[in-house]
C-alpha cells in the first residue's frame, strides 16, 4: 500500500527505535505533525519554546542513553536555529537525527518564503547531510542517517525533506536496523607495542575522553589501570566515565581540571589517551604537555589520532575492543614510588580545596556587585560554589542526571560532584554552549525518567530560561539550581586576572526576580542564601515530583574556578590561588 | 612544503565536490589545482587536487576526506608512479612579426593552434606542468591576452587503479 513522504517518516522513525521526538511544528513540516498527530500513541512528541531548545533535549536525551536523539523543525528560521545544537552535538560527538522541512522542490533555489540552504549552513558541522528529492529514497535515506548518526566516532546527521516530498506517496516495507558500520580493529602488532609501551613505563597516566562513555569502556579502563597501576585523569567530555569512589580516579585534567590530575599528567612518562582527542583545553601548551612522556592515542576517529598531537602510537580501534585486548597482554605490575607521589599531590589537593571552601574570616569581596551579600552570615552557613554541589550530591543519588549549562559553574559540578555512573553527567563541552542545559535537562529526563538537576549560572540560564514552559508544560520535575552572581563570572575571572579588571560587559546588572520568573512560568521557586536555606530547598525539591523548582543560590561574583591553566599556558603557570585579584 | 596530489574516488552525487573543497578550506589547507569528472563507473566521480604542503597535512587530509561519508577511496600520488597532465588554451596576440616565432615555440613544445584570427591565436598545449610553465615563459614576450588551464589530472603507472573495493 502507497503511504505519504510523512507517514514514511514516522514508519523509519519508529523502525529505527525512536520513541519520542523533540520540536516544533511550521508551514513546512505541517504535514509531518499531521502524521505525528495521527501516531500520538507510537511516538511522543515534545514541542519546546524555541528549535535550539529541542536540538539541546535531543542531544540530552542521546547522551543520557546513548541512543540517537530526534529533531524536526521547520525550513528556514526553524532550521538555523537547530544550528547552535547540531554544532554542540557534532563537537561532543553526540548520536543525533535532525529532520528539517523546506519549502517545495519546484521553489528551492527561489529565495522562497522561509527558505534557507540548511545543508549548506550545516556542511561542517555534521557528519552527513541529506536532501531528499525523491519519496522513494526517503526510508532508505531516514535509515541511512541513523546508521551514520550512531556508527564510529558518532555525530549528528541532518535530513532536509522538501514539503511536496512528504505529500507524495510510494510504497513503505519495513526493514530490520542495521547493525552499525563495523568498527575499525586495531592489528595485533600495535597491541603488542602497546603492552611492551606500558610494561616499560615507571609512570603511567590514564587520560580519558568522552568517547569511554560513548565506547562503553569504562569497566575495561579501571581494569587496565589496576593492572598496570596506574591513576586516572579525563577530560571534561569523560567526567563520570570512571567513579569519583574509584582510589585511582585523580579527576579532569587541563584548564580548570583537577591539581593532581594535571600535575601527574605532567610528570607521568606514558600517557594512554583513550577515547580523547587532546583538545586545547585539556592539555594546554603542547609542547609543555608532551615533554616528559611518550603517548599511546586510542580512538575509533582515525582523524584524532596525531591531529593535535603526535603520539608514539596511534591505534584506529575501538576503544573498549582495543582495552580488552592490551589487558590481555599486559603483565601486572607495581609502581609503589609513583603511587606515593600521586598520594602526596592528592593530599596537596585536598589541602587546597579545604583552604578554599573554609576562608579565613573577614575576606569579604569588596568589588562585590552580586545580589549576595555576607553580613550577618557565618563562615560555615556562607553559600560558596563547592557547597552548593556538595549539598545537591547529599541529597541526590548516584542516577541522579546533573546536567549544567556553560561557565564557572558548570567547572565547579565537573570538579566536585562525585559521579558514580556513566551518562549522569551532561554537559557542552567541545562547543562551551551557554543556554545548553535547559533543553538537555529536558531531554535527559524525557529519555530516563530519572530526576534530573540543571547547574546554572544566572548567565547561561538567561539564554534559554524559555525552556522552563516546556518543562512545566511537561511536568518534567527537575531541579534549577541557578548559581547566581549577577555576572559573567568565567569571563570576568579572565578579566580579573588578564585584562586588569576591566569588566567589560559581564557586570549584568540585570534586575530578573527568578523567583517571579520561575512563578510566571507555573514552576516553583526559592531563592537561598545560606547553607541551610539551601538544604532546606534541596530537601523540599528532591522529595517533589511535579513539575520544575528553580532554587536560586546567591553567590560572591569574585569566586574563581581553580586551579586555572592561564590559557596557551602549562602546567608551570598553573594557578591554584588568588588573593584579591592577584595571582 | 612539498607538492602532493590526491586522487579522491567519490560518490557522484551532487553537491559531493562542495562537500569535499570545503573540507580543505575548513582544515586551513590550500588547494593549488583541483579537477573533476565522471569515472568509467557513472557511479563514482574522480577529483584530482593538487597541493602544498607538510607532512602533517597530507596525513591530515587523508584522514579527514576518509570521515565524508561520500568518499569511497583517497591516494595520495607519489610523483614517480603517477603520470600527470595538464591541458592550457593560451590566446596571444597575433601580428605579422611575431606570427613566424609563435609557430616555432608550437611546434618545439608539441602545441596546437586551434583558433586563429588575424589579431589573436589560441593555443591548446598538454603536458606536465613544468612544460605548461616553460611554454607561458616562453611566449610571454609575445603578448599572452587570456589563458585558462585545467588544474591537474593523475593516473597511477602500471596496472592498479585506484577503484571503490
Amino acid at each position: 500500500m502507497k503511504i505519504t513522504g510523512s507517514q514514511i517518516i514516522i514508519e523509519a522513525l519508529v523502525e529505527q527505535g525512536c520513541d519520542c521526538v523533540f520540536g516544533y511544528p511550521g508551514g513546512q513540516v505541517i504535514n509531518i505533525y499531521d502524521a505525528l498527530y495521527q501516531n500520538q500513541d507510537r511516538i511522543k512528541h515534545i514541542i519546546t519554546a524555541h528549535e535550539q531548545g529541542a536540538s539541546h533535549a535531543a542531544d540530552g536525551y542521546a547522551r543520557a542513553t546513548g541512543k540517537t536523539g530526534v529533531v524536526i523543525a521547520t525550513s528556514g528560521p526553524g532550521a538555523t536555529n537547530l544550528v547552535t545544537g547540531i554544532a554542540t552535538a557534532y563537537l561532543d560527538s553526540v548520536p543525533m537525527v535532525a529532520i528539517t522541512g523546506n519549502v517545495p522542490c519546484s521553489l528551492l533555489g527561489r529565495d522562497s518564503f522561509q527558505e534557507v540552504d540548511i545543508c549548506g549552513v550545516t556542511l561542517p558541522i555534521t557528519k552527513h547531510n541529506f536532501i531528499v528529492k525523491d519519496v522513494n529514497e526517503l526510508a532508505d535515506t531516514i535509515r541511512e542517517a541513523f546508521l551514520i548518526a550512531k556508527s564510529g566516532r558518532p555525530g549528528p546527521v541532518l535530513i532536509d525533506i522538501p514539503k511536496d516530498v512528504q505529500i507524495a506517496q510510494c510504497e513503505f516495507e519495513n526493514k530490520p536496523v542495521a547493525p552499525a558500520y563495523e568498527f575499525p580493529k586495531a592489528s595485533d602488532e600495535d597491541i603488542e607495542k602497546a603492552a611492551e609501551l606500558i610494561s616499560k613505563s615507571e609512570k603511567p597516566y590514564i587520560y580519558c575522553g568522552g568517547g569511554i562513555i560513548s565506547g562503553n569502556a569504562n569497566e575495561e579502563v579501571q581494569k587496565l589501570a589496576e593492572i598496570i597501576d596506574s591513576p586516572i585523569g579525563c577530560s571534561m567530555m569523560g567526567v563520570s566515565a570512571v567513579p569519583v569512589s574509584n582510589p585511582r580516579y585523580l579527576g579532569m585534567q587541563g584548564m580548570h581540571g583537577h591539581y593532581a590530575s594535571s600535575m601527574a599528567q605532567a610528570e607521568a612518562d606514558l600517557v594512554i589517551a583513550v577515547g580523547a582527542r587532546f583538545s586545547d583545553r585539556a592539555t594546554g601548551n603542547k609542547a609543555v604537555y608532551v615533554r616528559n612522556c611518550k603517548i599511546i592515542h586510542i580512538d575509533v576517529e582515525a582523524a584524532e589520532i596525531d591531529k593535535n598531537i603526535t603520539s608514539q602510537l596511534g591505534i584506529n580501534g575501538d576503544v573498549k575492543e582495543t582495552l580488552s585486548r592490551i589487558i590481555e597482554k599486559v603483565s601486572p605490575q607495581k609502581h609503589p614510588e609513583w603511587s606515593a607521589e600521586i598520594e602526596k599531590l592528592k593530599e596537596t589537593e585536598k589541602q587546597q580545596v579545604e583552604s578554599c571552601m573554609n576562608p579565613a574570616e573577614g575576606k569579604d569581596c569588596t568589588l562585590c556587585t552580586s545580589p549576595c551579600s555576607h553580613s550577618g552570615i557565618s563562615a560555615a552557613e556562607r553559600l560558596n560554589p563547592f557547597k552548593i554541589v556538595d549539598v545537591i550530591s547529599e541529597f541526590a543519588d548516584k542516577e541522579t542526571i546533573i546536567a549544567t549549562d556553560v561557565g564557572q559553574h558548570q567547572m565547579w559540578t565537573a570538579q566536585r560532584y562525585p559521579f558514580e555512573i556513566p551518562r549522569t553527567f551532561i554537559s557542552s563541552g567541545g562547543l562551551g554552549t551557554m543556554g545548553f542545559g535547559m533543553g538537555a535537562a529536558i531531554g535527559a529526563y524525557t529519555a530516563t525518567g530519572k530526576k534530573t538537576v540543571l547547574v546554572t549560572g544566572d548567565g547561561s540560564f538567561g539564554m534559554n530560561l524559555n525552556e522552563l514552559a516546556t518543562a512545566v508544560s511537561n511536568n518534567v520535575p527537575m531541579i534549577i539550581v541557578i548559581m547566581n552572581n549577577g555576572v559573567l563570572g568565567m569571563v570576568r575571572q579572565w578579566q580579573t586576572l588578564f585584562f586588569d579588571k576591566h569588566y567589560s560587559n559581564t557586570t549584568l546588572d540585570r534586575k530578573t526576580d527568578f523567583i517571579k520568573l520561575a512563578e510566571a512560568f507555573g514552576a516553583k521557586g526559592v531563592r537561598v542564601q545560606t547553607v541551610s536555606e539551601l538544604e532546606e530547598a534541596a530537601k523540599n525539591a528532591f522529595a517533589e515530583n511535579n513539575g520544575p523548582i528553580v532554587i536560586e543560590c546567591l553567590v560572591d561574583c569574585d569566586e574563581f574556578v581553580l586551579p586555572m591553566l592561564p590559557p596557551g599556558g602549562s602546567i608551570d603557570d598553573i594557578i591554584t590561588e588568588i588573593h584579591g585579584g592577584e595571582i | 612544503m612539498e607538492k602532493y596530489v590526491f586522487s579522491i574516488l567519490v560518490s557522484n552525487k551532487f553537491g559531493v565536490l562542495t562537500r569535499v573543497s570545503s573540507m580543505f578550506t575548513r582544515r586551513g589547507f590550500n588547494i593549488d589545482t583541483l579537477t573533476v569528472g565522471e569515472t568509467e563507473s557513472p557511479e563514482f566521480s574522480r577529483i584530482t587536487v593538487s597541493m602544498m604542503g607538510d607532512e602533517y597535512s597530507k596525513t591530515q587530509i587523508i584522514k579527514q576526506l576518509g570521515r565524508l561519508h561520500d568518499v569511497k577511496q583517497v591516494q595520495i600520488m607519489e610523483h614517480d608512479e603517477t603520470v600527470t597532465r595538464e591541458l592550457l588554451l593560451i590566446k596571444i596576440k597575433n601580428d605579422s612579426q611575431t606570427r613566424q616565432d609563435i609557430m616555432s615555440a608550437v611546434d618545439v613544445f608539441r602545441s596546437k593552434i586551434v583558433d586563429y584570427s588575424p589579431d589573436a591565436l589560441c593555443i591548446e598545449i598538454t603536458g606536465e606542468s613544468s612544460k605548461i610553465n616553460a611554454f607561458i615563459e616562453l611566449v610571454k614576450p609575445f603578448g599572452i591576452m587570456e589563458i585558462c588551464r585545467t588544474g591537474l589530472v593523475a593516473l597511477e603507472r602500471g596496472s592498479r587503479c585506484l577503484r571503490n573495493e
